[in-house]
């Protein structure tokens, strides 16, 4: 059973549609991945999934059952557009925000103790939150966003104003949340991410789900006709009627070339022609980056629409 | 803990704790006792010496002996000395002044000086004319060659003051000064003002704060933002409240304090006093009989009215209003405040908000004046301008019924109120970016939940 489900929601605004029958199912235990342009719908997706606007059409289910206002206890809501009082001391103002979410103070108190440790901001507990640092002010709100242990937590793009480092230590922490037994939506431009950490996305152009699946399996359908090779010594392959090289780079004694295969090819007869070259050490299907996915899906489906 | 109180509490504090709150609810009250304590010095300093003034007058002795010495001053008549000689001699002599009477004096207003080194009280002066004035009419009237005019002018001397009796339904006469009356109405019409201009701008502010520093999406996927706004709404009157009490028993406290152990007795007397001899100053039929007496009897007439005055209902009136004023206009500024960006955008929404209070504020002014005409009465009925207006026509009398009507409109308005500013307030905190219009905020209202 998914934990959340959302079935054919649709919300307008005065002049535009932000959801046009939208669907989504996140597994229990799962990173799930909301991708899109700007402006296609995640924002007001996710703040429907947080009870902040509701729905024109259709149902949203967490736990099998259509959501409840008490629900937001069990929800862990990073915005895009996140910041804290400035004049509050950080401590109290995590505090607060802590116990809005229906901790008491003790616990509240106790867990902050223990994620204040775990980012390395404990020295900061006193201090006003207009004297930190921007990738500290998202420490203490990463922080305060995880402590109530909520079953769903929602990331809108929770890297930026990271350095590299403290990006490594947020993306440990979002791991070991879901090895804990949460489940998270994570909305991102960033597709690096989403390869390393997603287990489905779902992306949504103007108003629309346009594509929708697990990571690898999406990868591999986007795969179309291209190998990558990896040979011993320099070897550059002649391309024949079975296939053309795209690219080839020698490096430490090892080749890597990248070739496309022609639309009626047989892979056997490349693979003939690849260990006639040289020593092959590996032979794989190239599997293209999400970011090209991304970019080729919504640009067709833009297309397609402006043809209409 | 329930999540409203939690931001209720969180107002209050962040707010009460600030350097700004501690600095400006401590010095107001010093400020305002030095408004209290300050006239009361000076004049202690001008009033305490006794003060010999030399009179002079050209061409005769007509004013011999007419300006009576009071308590503060002897008035000494020199003959046979010009003013040119005493002029710049007086304070040698002992003198405080000269008073020089030209004669011309019967003819021309300003044809009297006193000549002094400092600025004389105005109670002096007002004495000196009176005195010089009665003894001009008279000496007018000598020349009519009436009989026994001396006896017909003690007869006609007469004192008015006038005691104003209102009859109510059953007939009962109740004795008003329109002055105890005007008093409260200026002073409730203007703290009404103040007040509900002075938090409900806070509320703002602080819609503005939470939006801009872009945390209420986090807050607001805890609480429902109508909390969100009614909690700030709610922390910020605490905050009033509390600047308010303590402003008041500061004020109190410093003031007495420095009555009792700075200021002599006899300068309390006069700051007390301080109100009828202004008073004196008017164009009275003030007679040479009795002042003191008149003076008693006016402090007694003022608080038998102030006493008559239905306190209870004066008191539950501006607790009433103040309480339904604020929750209206800051229902209202935090709708404006969660549909700009910034402050400086706050301006085009303002106007339609501020125009009611100032309204009020003029015609609560007009209502002093004439506390039962029509303008005065609508305003004390509509909504907008009924917290201010009819706090301040209530000390004179206002039926029940017009209370009753107003205060339930009140109370409808606030409801639909806080529920359009919610409405408002719940998009426009989420809305970044594009500067808002009036339109915009009409298809606001419509939005679905």
């Amino acid at each position: 059973m998914p934990l959340f489900e959302a079935q054919n929601v649709t919300k307008r605004f005065a002049t535009q549609t932000a959801l046009d029958g939208v669907s989504i199912s996140v597994p229990e235990k799962s990173i799930y991945g909301l991708l899109g342009p700007n402006g296609a719908g995640k924002t007001t997706l996710i703040r429907i999934i947080n009870q902040i606007t509701a729905p024109d059409s259709g149902t949203v289910m967490l736990n099998g059952r259509p959501i409840k206002p008490e629900d937001v206890y069990k929800i862990g809501y990073l915005p895009e557009e996140r910041g804290l009082y400035k004049k509050m001391k950080v401590g109290e103002q995590a505090l607060y925000l802590a116990q809005l979410k229906g901790l008491t103070r003790a616990e509240a108190m106790r867990r902050l103790r223990y994620w204040f440790k775990k980012l390395e901001i404990t020295d900061w507990w006193g201090k006003k939150v207009e004297e930190l640092s921007k990738g500290m002010q998202q420490k203490v709100q990463f922080a305060a966003t995880v402590l109530h242990e909520p079953q769903l937590l929602i990331f809108d793009e929770p890297f930026t104003g990271f350095d590299p480092i403290n990006v490594r230590q947020i993306k440990d922490e979002i791991l070991f949340l879901r090895e804990k037994g949460a489940t998270i939506i994570f909305a991102t431009h960033n597709m690096g991410s989403v390869e390393e950490l997603c287990d489905n996305i779902t992306l949504i152009n103007k108003a629309k789900t346009i594509l929708e699946g697990r990571v690898d399996t999406i990868r591999q359908e986007w795969a179309g006709n291209e190998f990558d090779i990896v040979f011993d010594g320099e070897v550059t392959p002649s391309g024949n009627e079975h296939f053309s090289v795209i690219r080839s780079h020698f490096e430490k004694g090892r080749s890597n070339v990248r070739i496309k295969a022609a639309d009626t090819h047989d892979t056997n007869e490349i693979i003939r022609s690849m260990t006639a070259a040289g020593t092959v050490i590996a032979f794989n299907p190239a599997l293209p980056s999400m970011n090209d996915i991304f970019i080729r899906v919504v640009e067709t489906k833009n297309s397609e629409a402006a043809k209409n | 803990m329930n999540k409203t109180s939690l931001i209720i509490q969180r107002e209050y504090v962040t707010r009460v704790r600030k350097k700004s709150f501690i600095i400006m609810t401590l010095l107001t009250p010093l400020l305002l006792a030095l408004i209290f304590v300050v006239p009361a010095l000076v004049m202690s300093n001008n009033d305490k010496d006794f003060k010999k003034i030399a009179v002079i007058e050209d061409g005769g002795d007509l004013f011999k002996g007419v300006i009576p010495d009071t308590k503060d001053a002897e008035f000494v008549y020199l003959t046979n000395t010009s003013l040119s000689d005493i002029k710049s001699t007086f304070s040698e002599k002992g003198y405080y002044g000269v008073l020089y009477i030209s004669d011309l004096v019967t003819t021309v207003p300003n044809a009297v000086q006193l000549i002094s080194k400092k600025q004389p009280p105005i109670g002096l002066l007002d004495h000196i004319s009176n005195s010089l004035e009665k003894e001009i009419e008279r000496q007018k009237l000598l020349g009519y060659n009436i009989e026994n005019l001396d006896e017909i002018l003690k007869t006609i001397n007469s004192n008015v003051d006038i005691q104003t009796i209102k009859i109510d339904e059953e007939g009962k006469s109740k004795e008003t000064s329109t002055g105890i009356a005007m008093g409260l109405a200026y002073i409730s019409g203007f703290l009404m003002y103040m007040l509900v201009f002075m938090f409900g701008s806070q509320v703002m502010r602080g819609v503005i704060e939470e939006k801009t520093s872009r945390i209420v999406e986090v807050i607001i996927s805890s609480v429902k933002p109508v909390q969100l706004m009614l909690g700030k709404i709610i922390g910020i009157a605490l905050v009033g409240l509390t600047q308010f009490a303590i402003w008041i028993m500061l004020t109190l406290a410093i003031v007495a304090v420095v009555q009792s152990k700075i200021l002599p007795e006899k300068t309390i007397e006069q700051v007390q006093q301080l109100p009828q001899s202004l008073g004196q100053a008017e164009p009275s039929v003030a007679g040479t009989g009795t002042p003191a007496a008149t003076q008693m009897t006016q402090i007694q007439s003022l608080f038998a009215s102030a006493m008559n005055q239905r306190w209870g209902l004066i008191i539950f009136a501006f607790v009433f209003y103040f309480i339904t004023g604020y929750l209206l206009y800051a229902s209202l500024f935090a709708a404006i405040g969660s549909a700009v960006d910034n402050e400086t955008e706050t301006q085009q929404f303002m106007l339609p908000v501020t125009i009611p209070i100032i309204l009020g504020l003029i015609v609560a002014m007009g209502t002093m004046q004439n506390p039962e005409s029509s303008i005065s009465f609508w305003f004390s009925i509509i909504p907008l301008t009924s917290p201010i207006v009819m706090v301040a026509r209530i000390p004179f009398d206002v039926p029940a019924w017009e209370i009753a009507l107003s205060m339930g409109l009140m109370l409808v308005t606030i409801v639909a109120c806080i529920w359009m500013a919610a409405k408002i307030y719940r998009t426009g905190i989420l809305m970044y970016g594009k500067k808002t219009s009036y339109k915009e905020i009409w298809k606001w209202l419509t939005y679905k939940g």
